[in-house]
């Protein structure tokens, strides 16, 4: 039986706001093995996914659980995604992870990293830290090694050998993985009454928990799906969304944003579903491969160091390349990275004459009623300017 | 009441020697950047974590220090504009004000904390050693300077180890990327010898602070290590690492401690000898700058001496061993980025100042979390329980910012650290008649 769109949505709805992680522990229980956890931004799941575990986002608890136990381990002028994570920990919520990765994404999480060995002794973690030195034979030898390190480790955890086969395959379904997540984003940026973010979101989203090629095949189904469903065409303003790598914004904070009139064509949230702009070498020494990719292929974002002036120039370029008529800034309240990063981007923006608004979210944020109207304006007046 | 000596008038500031002298070196560091238009010496902005001093002065390189510039200008009265000015300008309030400081510095003609105007840097040596910010920081300036940018890695210490790999990775990148930068730079060929030279210097003076900080462990301690210890740490935190004057100052400034143990004296304060030592602490996080006399008149007015903190250790963690090596120059400066306080791991930060406690025979800890800093901040009430487990000893928290006034109530901060005293003070009693 095929499904529509809104019924897949429906369906990653439903692993989105299960804080019990059930597919995870399904797929655990079904002989998978093991589940290895990683934070935002980027962490090399293929070499999890080839230690014979399933790599687990885990990207806080949102704004459905009521985080009580973690607010006692952050000042209030933090983030929340930390706060949420260690509270999903002590409430024994991810007690089925194997492991956990801590990638080098700023100094909260790193810092989270220390407090996971200290509140988790028993299970393994690793800080993963990836090179900001893009020189091959520099940051990219490091890196390589971390990697090696990495799949030691992660294969002491589950008992199964990173081999140069095994990796390789998994960076082959990661490619595919990542290959059908660009071709949703497409369809999104062409089309983007068929494929709303709302549903795009969640279909996306739902690569955090269930194995890849499970998510490959959710992934094509919603693109077929959504290509062959007719749905009305709107009048909206292209929009793309900087600042929700790390914490991310609420489900109901995307629809208000599409409510009020946005279509969002592009955006950053998840972005270790598209970190690498091009595939790894197919042939050879698959650490290399990785490694490389990562020193040559990676998508710029605000926790990546820019070794050339001009860090908006690669956000106008994606806002030309999805022909978005507007930017919103829509940061996690304390967002290092984010919020430091804007003021580059907005001056970027304001050279081009490309429109822009900015607000603070968190993934507990509650009411979206300012927002919609803020995006809303926005909204309208871009359509105003572009009509002028 | 301040325990002090009844004949010294409270109204003026007493100074030791080396506090003179400690004034006298950084104003002339700052005479030598506002002169740099005359002398047309190279200059290049890095942070004190992973500050790689020796080699730039084997380049004949003026540092500078924006942390310094913004922390100087916190204590001066001046960042609250340059914060407004950043904040008008569209930096967000969530960010570390010493970023806002130093930008709003910027726009404002880059009048430096003496109020002197500084020199553009020729580069920018991001050396990226235990805070994000930092990256982010020099990217911004980068916008403004128009400069070469150098980009220095330090993988963080998450295991509170160094591993071959670490420490090679930072050797590639000063042999193939820092070096090379620096030469084409000044038009100089690295030379060696005369970093050897500065790191020789630097390990004479490290020995000295090293000295000066443990002289905390008499009672009473002859210094306070996170209020005077800021002075203390001034020179070899600048441009005076591998200097000849930065070794004669901490020589001197050793001398007068060690006077000072020998009088039974305890530390200076800006109101005299602190003389009844009624409360040992130690102290995690930055201070205050914009109201540093307030804050510290918190402390010696309850006869609170601070006897080890980790501040002074961004800049280098010396007291555990570590010393520039001048036998292996390049890898000692890989060891010293990669040894700072700010590189090391949740662990690791709460065995050092569970041993501090222990070792300083501290009667309680105290955090002073500043909002600015997600380095410093994220993590520490687990610190504060972790320790105050370990060590049985009473635990406090306060929280202010660096440079932005605003996030500085200083009569909630005093009720606090009265009330965490009383409970340092109730603690004591019922251990000793226990
Ligand atoms: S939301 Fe921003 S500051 Fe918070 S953990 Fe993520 S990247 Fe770091
Ligand atoms: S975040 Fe902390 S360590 Fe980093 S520049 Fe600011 S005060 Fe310094």
């Amino acid at each position: 039986m095929t499904r529509t769109c809104q019924e897949i949505a429906a369906y990653s709805e439903r692993l989105y706001y299960d804080l019990e992680f059930g597919s995870c522990k399904a797929w655990k229980e079904d002989g998978g093995g093991h589940c290895v956890g990683y934070m935002p931004v980027y962490a090399p799941r293929e070499v999890i996914h080839a230690a014979g575990a399933m790599p687990v986002g885990i990207v806080g608890a949102g704004d459905w659980l009521e985080v009580i136990r973690g607010d006692a381990y952050y000042q209030s002028y933090l983030c929340h995604i930390p706060r949420s994570t260690v509270d999903l920990a002590v409430t024994g919520r991810l007690e089925f992870l194997d492991g956990m990765l801590f990638p080098s994404t700023c100094d909260v999480i790193r810092n989270l990293s220390g407090m996971w060995q200290m509140l988790r002794p028993e299970t393994y973690s690793r800080y993963v830290d990836v090179p900001q030195n893009f020189d091959p034979e520099i940051g990219g030898r490091f890196w390589e090694h971390e990697l090696r390190e990495l799949a030691r480790e992660l294969g002491e955890v589950t008992g199964t050998e990173v081999t140069d086969a095994r990796l390789r395959a998994s960076i082959k379904l990661f490619d595919e993985n990542r290959a059908v997540v660009n071709e949703m984003y497409a369809l999104r940026r062409d089309q983007p009454h068929r494929a709303p973010t709302s549903e795009v979101y969640l279909v996306l989203r739902a690569g955090n928990v269930v194995d890849v090629e499970t998510h490959t095949a959710l992934v094509r189904e919603y693109i077929d799906t959504a290509k062959a469903t007719d749905r009305p065409d709107m009048d909206n303003s292209r929009v793309v969304i900087v600042g929700t790598f790390c914490e991310q914004p609420p489900l109901g904070l995307i629809k208000s944003i599409e409510r009020s009139g946005c279509f969002v064509v592009d955006d950053d949230m998840l972005l270790v579903s598209r970190w690498f702009t091009a595939d790894p070498a197919p042939d050879g020494d698959p650490f290399g491969a990785l490694a490389r990719a990562f020193v040559d292929h990676t998508v710029p974002t605000a926790v990546m160091y820019s070794p050339t002036s001009g860090r908006g120039k690669a956000l106008v370029e994606r806002v030309r390349r999805a022909r978005a008529e507007g930017v919103i800034f829509a940061a996690p309240s304390f967002c290092v990275p984010a919020l430091l990063d804007q003021p580059m981007l907005v001056a970027e923006l304001d050279r081009e004459g490309i429109p822009y608004t900015a607000f603070k979210y968190s993934e507990n944020t509650g009411q979206f009623g300012p927002i919609r109207e803020q995006t809303g304006t926005f909204a309208d007046t871009m359509k105003l300017w572009s009509a002028a | 009441m301040a325990p002090r000596r009844p004949d010294v008038d409270p109204t003026a500031a007493v100074k030791d020697r080396s506090m003179q002298r400690q004034k006298e070196l950084i104003a002339s560091y700052y005479d030598r950047l506002a002169a740099v238009p005359e002398t047309g010496e190279k200059t290049v902005a890095t942070f004190v974590p992973g500050n790689l001093t020796e080699l730039l002065l084997s380049f004949d390189i003026v540092p500078i220090l924006p942390e310094i510039n913004a922390l100087q200008s916190g204590m001066r009265q001046k960042s609250a504009g340059y914060i407004n000015e950043a904040e008008r300008m569209g930096h967000s309030e969530d960010v570390c004000t010493y970023v806002k400081c130093d930008v709003g510095m910027l726009a404002g003609g880059n009048i430096g904390p003496t109020g002197k105007i500084l020199p553009a840097a020729d580069m920018l040596l991001l050396s990226y050693t235990g805070c994000f910010t930092f990256m982010k920081w020099f990217e911004l300036l980068r916008e403004e300077y128009k400069c070469p940018t150098v980009f220095l890695q330090t993988p963080y210490q998450a295991r509170g180890e160094v591993t071959p790999e670490m420490r090679q990775y930072m050797i590639e990148q000063l042999k193939k990327v820092v070096i090379p930068s620096l030469e084409q730079l000044t038009g100089k060929k690295f030379d060696i010898d005369r970093l050897r030279e500065a790191l020789t210097l630097s390990a004479r003076a490290e020995d000295d602070l090293v000295a000066v900080l443990e002289s905390a462990k008499h009672r009473p301690s002859p210094i306070d290590s996170y209020f005077g210890g800021v002075y203390y740490i001034g020179p070899i935190f600048t441009a005076f690492r591998g200097t000849q004057e930065g070794c004669d100052y901490y020589a001197m400034l050793r001398k007068e401690v060690e006077q000072r143990i020998a009088d039974g004296r305890g530390p200076t304060t800006p109101e005299g000898d602190l003389e009844d030592e009624r409360f040992r602490l130690v102290v995690e996080g930055p201070p205050n700058w914009t109201n540093f006399r307030e804050f510290w008149k918190m402390f010696y007015d309850e006869g609170a001496v601070v006897v080890a903190s980790t501040y002074t250790k961004v800049g280098g963690l010396y007291d555990r061993g570590f010393r520039h090596d001048p036998s292996d120059p390049l890898g000692t400066l890989a060891d010293y980025c990669l040894g700072c306080y700010t590189n090391l791991s949740l662990p690791k930060r709460v065995e050092l100042l569970s041993d501090y406690v222990n070792e300083y025979e501290a009667d309680g800890f105290l955090i002073n979390s500043v909002k600015s800093c997600a380095s410093f901040s994220a993590g520490q009430l687990l610190i504060l329980r972790e320790v105050e487990e370990r060590t049985g000893r009473a635990g406090g928290f306060i929280e202010s910012d660096l440079v932005d006034p605003r996030y500085f109530s200083g009569a909630n901060i005093k009720n606090r650290i009265e009330s965490y005293l009383q409970m340092v003070d109730q603690k004591r009693s019922a251990g000793v008649t226990s």
